[in-house]
């Protein structure tokens, strides 16, 4: 076990975890934000993207030791500036939610694209909200609420 | 303090229910609606509940906030918004001001027509609908009885809106404020429903209630809860179902810092897991990674899907149980070759793969037990627990928790994620222990919509029609051996085998279809749309194949050939074809578009795709549906159900869209073998229109899945002269 010093959301975390669990697991165990969900372990869902240093990454796989001293946003913290509070708040006023288990993912997803690109293209969209699985299928509205964020951020 | 006042109640879906208010303790009123097990339940012979538990669907609070308990599980589509709306609509409540809940376990909340506490069947609506309108509708009467009373006036002079009733005079008082009185006013044993007209919730395109939490991290999902104290338990499941360990090797798994037991539990395929017990998941993890097991898989069957397919396609040359007979049997005999088509398809085993895995956490206290799951199946999940931990149902106290997703997967007739909670539970005495299932566990667990092999047999009459239809089904039965046998297997046929074939809406003069229920060592379980899945994907391109051969429109060829009664569909099929006029007269080169029909779940739903071919793959740009669900409750949810569920829908046509079995072994493990849509997979564009209709709504929950994959299907056919009879869709 080895004590690890986070910043997340702006804020210093101490953990003491094995060094090879995954972030996912710190932040929803050891830190108790269960906002970033735990979907598939191997990358290949999405629903762990949080923003290692500003990159989505996902948080199931990256081990709490390779960590080091990059900031780490999540959910919780998203709405802290004005591209995470215009994606949420498009996010609500599309109504695209249902199940919403993977949905802490896509608005990370969409965050980091929109912080990226401001005005993004459907190819765009698609390659950056790529890996991100949406089982109910809500990738309809997800398109929409992404390009009414980019609308209110102009 | 609390008074009660129970009245018979005349109206018909609760005919035998009462209802009660109360004052609680801290000012407010609490409206129940208590109801004797509904005629299903009794006529299947299960017990009379003993006593009614204090449970509500209203509480107005003293703030003004108006609590709405519903009585399902919230998995995504939207129940816990359009229950409270029809309930909020008749009590002309301040939706601002109202909260949903999910209701715990309990008689009053059982599904008025299947007598038990779930959500399937698409029944949400279509079962609560009344129910929630007469609870909305007495509980205004309460209130509007109280002012009355207070301004000594006529009731009929009083009217109410957003929480508030106004009186003669200007005179006007809260619900709040009037909530005490309420609750010492008799109930009235019939109130009048509004009007439709009247209507200011029902009918309005209303944004979910949920939303917000779940854009923030807040919502707490099952997989979320974290109790004082709590441990987490993996399970290590035999690798060919109902295989058990011979020997166990948990001593490097033991040596993981964290763990707190490893022992055997029984498995629901009458095989042998080992549970993982420990602090925290990836302590559990670690340690069920670690441990050696040596298998005994000698006395189990290992389902193997080319050899299934071989078998199936054997049975399907052979009549099987019939399910339904009309017309001539012999009327294919006559058909010369050029007017017959023969065709086989294959539909292989699918995973839910809800994005929240599987879950269950169970604190057992000796003489009682709390239980917190995202459960479609309350009662029965509840009355499992029970059994296993030798307690009697009522002694579980079980929270419904929000899921994430389920497709059919959180309703479960043998409760085995809550067995397996409740036997890791039962080792650790006032401890509570979350059971997780992986991912992998999860993809490879079972419960997989069965592999279905159909084989059709059609001859033309001289007018493109078709004439004579035999049709056999092979796939595992869904339902013998539940519960629910009783219900729908008849004469060896489960229905849920057919539906979509036997109901059909076209007119088809000879019709005969049976089926073969082959037992295989695989559990299986419905998967959103059920029967529909597999039936509507092979009557809605065998019926474009006829509509192709005869040389007419496809959308002209299947108003031709529905019933005059199929209403419902009928004008799904007129309204998506005025809307997809415009987008149809003016594809792009390479595009084509492909249609389909389907009625299920008493919604008729039309549907068409824009489909061209990019990397050998459909690339979907655009859908129409049009849909009569009768009164759209809220049209909002109905539009997000209809653009979502195609989606679902076009998960059988993923090419790695398939669970495969290799010598008992599950091929597929996790998203990377067994793959839903993606964005791109999907449709770019879905848009939905909804057939006006006073009629009392149907489901919409599994209406949307059905239709898809034949319309996409139909446009590649358009476009390559190639049938596709075998799922998933490899290539193109």
């Amino acid at each position: 076990m080895e004590t690890y010093t986070l910043t997340v959301n702006g804020q210093p975390k101490q953990v003491t975890a094995d060094p090879g669990t995954p972030l996912l697991w710190v932040l929803r165990e050891d830190l108790k934000m269960t906002g970033t969900k735990y979907g598939c372990g191997i990358a290949s869902c999405g629903a762990c993207t949080v923003h290692l240093a500003g990159v989505a990454t996902r948080s199931c796989v990256v081990p709490v030791s390779l960590v080091g001293d990059r900031p780490i946003l999540t959910i919780e913290g998203v709405g802290q500036d004005s591209v995470g509070r215009a994606v949420q708040a498009a996010w609500v006023s599309e109504d695209v939610v249902q199940c919403g288990y993977c949905q802490s993912g896509q608005i990370m997803s969409a965050v980091a694209l929109l912080k990226s690109t401001p005005k993004p293209t459907d190819t765009n969209i698609e390659e950056s909200m790529g890996g991100n699985i949406c089982r109910c299928g809500t990738y309809v509205r997800i398109r929409r609420a992404i390009k009414t964020a980019a609308q209110e951020l102009k | 303090m609390s008074t009660t006042a129970n009245t018979a109640d005349q109206l018909s879906l609760s005919r035998r229910s009462f209802l009660r208010v109360s004052a609680t303790a801290a000012g407010g009123l609490l409206v129940s609606l208590y109801f004797d097990l509904p005629l299903v339940a009794q006529e299947a012979g299960q017990p009379k509940p003993k006593a009614y538990p204090p449970d509500a669907f209203v509480h107005i609070k003293p703030d003004g906030t108006i609590v709405i308990q519903v009585n399902r599980l919230e998995f995504g589509q939207g129940v816990q918004t359009s229950l409270p709306m029809i309930l909020a609509d008749e009590m002309d409540a301040d939706w601002l001001h109202v909260v949903a809940e999910l209701a715990p376990a309990a008689d009053v909340y059982r599904d008025p027509l299947f007598g038990i506490q779930m959500v399937g069947g698409s029944g949400s609506i279509a079962h609560s609908f009344q129910q929630y309108r007469e609870l909305g509708a007495k509980a205004r009467a309460l209130l509007v009885a109280a002012a009355a009373e207070q301004w000594k006036v006529p009731p009929s002079q009083c009217r109410t809106e957003a929480s508030v009733v106004y009186g003669p005079g200007g005179r006007s008082a809260h619900y709040a404020q009037l909530a005490n009185a309420a609750a010492h006013m008799p109930v009235p044993e019939t109130v009048p429903l509004k009007n439709a007209s009247d209507f200011r919730l029902i009918g309005k395109k209303t944004r979910r209630l949920d939303s917000r939490p779940k854009c923030d991290g807040s919502l707490k999902f099952g997989l979320d809860l974290d109790l004082p104290g709590m441990k987490v338990a993996l399970v290590a499941h035999p690798p060919v179902f109902g295989g058990s360990p011979k020997s166990v090797d948990d001593k490097a798994a033991r040596s993981v810092p964290g763990v707190a037991d490893i022992f055997q539990i029984p498995t629901s395929a009458k095989g042998t897991a080992v549970a993982v017990v420990a602090d925290k998941f990836w302590t559990a993890k670690q340690a069920r990674d670690r441990l050696r097991i040596d298998w005994d898989l000698s006395s189990v069957e290992r389902a193997d899907s080319s050899q299934l397919w071989a078998k199936y396609k054997q049975l399907a040359g052979t009549p099987g149980g019939v399910a339904v007979a009309r017309g001539d049997e012999k009327a294919l005999d006559g058909i010369v070759a050029g007017n017959l088509i023969v065709a086989e398809f294959e539909f292989p085993y699918l995973a839910h793969s809800p994005m929240e895995p599987l879950n269950t956490t169970i604190r057992f206290d000796g003489d009682r037990a709390e239980a917190w799951a995202g459960s479609q199946f309350q009662t029965i999940d509840q009355m499992a627990i029970a059994q296993v931990l030798g307690l009697k149902p009522e002694q579980i106290t079980f929270h419904t928790e929000m899921a994430g997703g389920g497709f059919g997967r959180r309703a479960v007739p043998d409760s085995h994620v809550q067995r397996e909670a409740a036997a890791i539970a039962r080792h650790f005495t006032g401890t509570p222990v979350k059971l997780v299932w992986t991912r992998e566990d999860d993809v490879q667990g079972g419960y997989y919509r069965p592999m279905h092999a159909h084989r059709v047999e059609i001859g033309i009459g001289a007018d493109g029609m078709p004439s004579a239809w035999r049709h056999v089904v092979v796939g595992q039965s869904l339902l013998m051996g539940t519960p629910f046998e009783a219900f729908a297997v008849k004469n060896g046929v489960d229905e849920t085998a057919v539906e979509g074939i036997v109901d059909t809406h076209y007119d088809i003069p000879n019709l005969h279809v049976s089926v073969h229920h082959p037992t295989v060592n695989v559990p299986v379980l419905w998967w959103r749309s059920v029967g529909h899945t597999h039936t509507a994907f092979v009557m809605e391109t065998l019926i474009d194949e006829l509509a192709t051969r005869a040389r007419i429109d496809p959308i002209a060829y299947r108003r031709k050939l529905l019933k005059p009664d199929a209403r419902k569909l009928r004008g799904a099929l007129d309204l998506m074809e005025e809307k997809s006029a415009p987008w149809r007269a003016q594809l792009p080169k390479a595009h084509a578009v492909g249609v389909s029909c389907h009625e299920s779940f008493d919604t008729g739903v039309a549907c068409a795709a824009e489909v061209s071919v990019e990397n050998k793959r459909p690339r979907i740009h655009r859908v129409t549906v049009a849909v009569d669900p009768g009164v759209a409750v809220n049209p909002l949810t109905i539009e997000s159900q209809f653009q979502a569920g195609v989606c679902f829908g076009v998960s059988q046509l993923m090419a790695k869209g398939a669970i495969t079995l290799k010598d008992g072994h599950v091929e597929q493990s996790n998203f990377d073998t067994y793959t839903p849509p993606y964005i791109s997979d999907a449709p770019v564009a879905v848009d939905v229109h909804i057939v006006p209709s006073t009629e009392k709504p149907s489901g919409c929950g599994e209406p949307p899945v059905p239709v898809i994959s034949p319309a996409v299907v139909n446009a590649l056919s358009h476009l390559t002269g190639k049938r596709y009879r075998t799922l998933p869709l490899v290539t193109v």
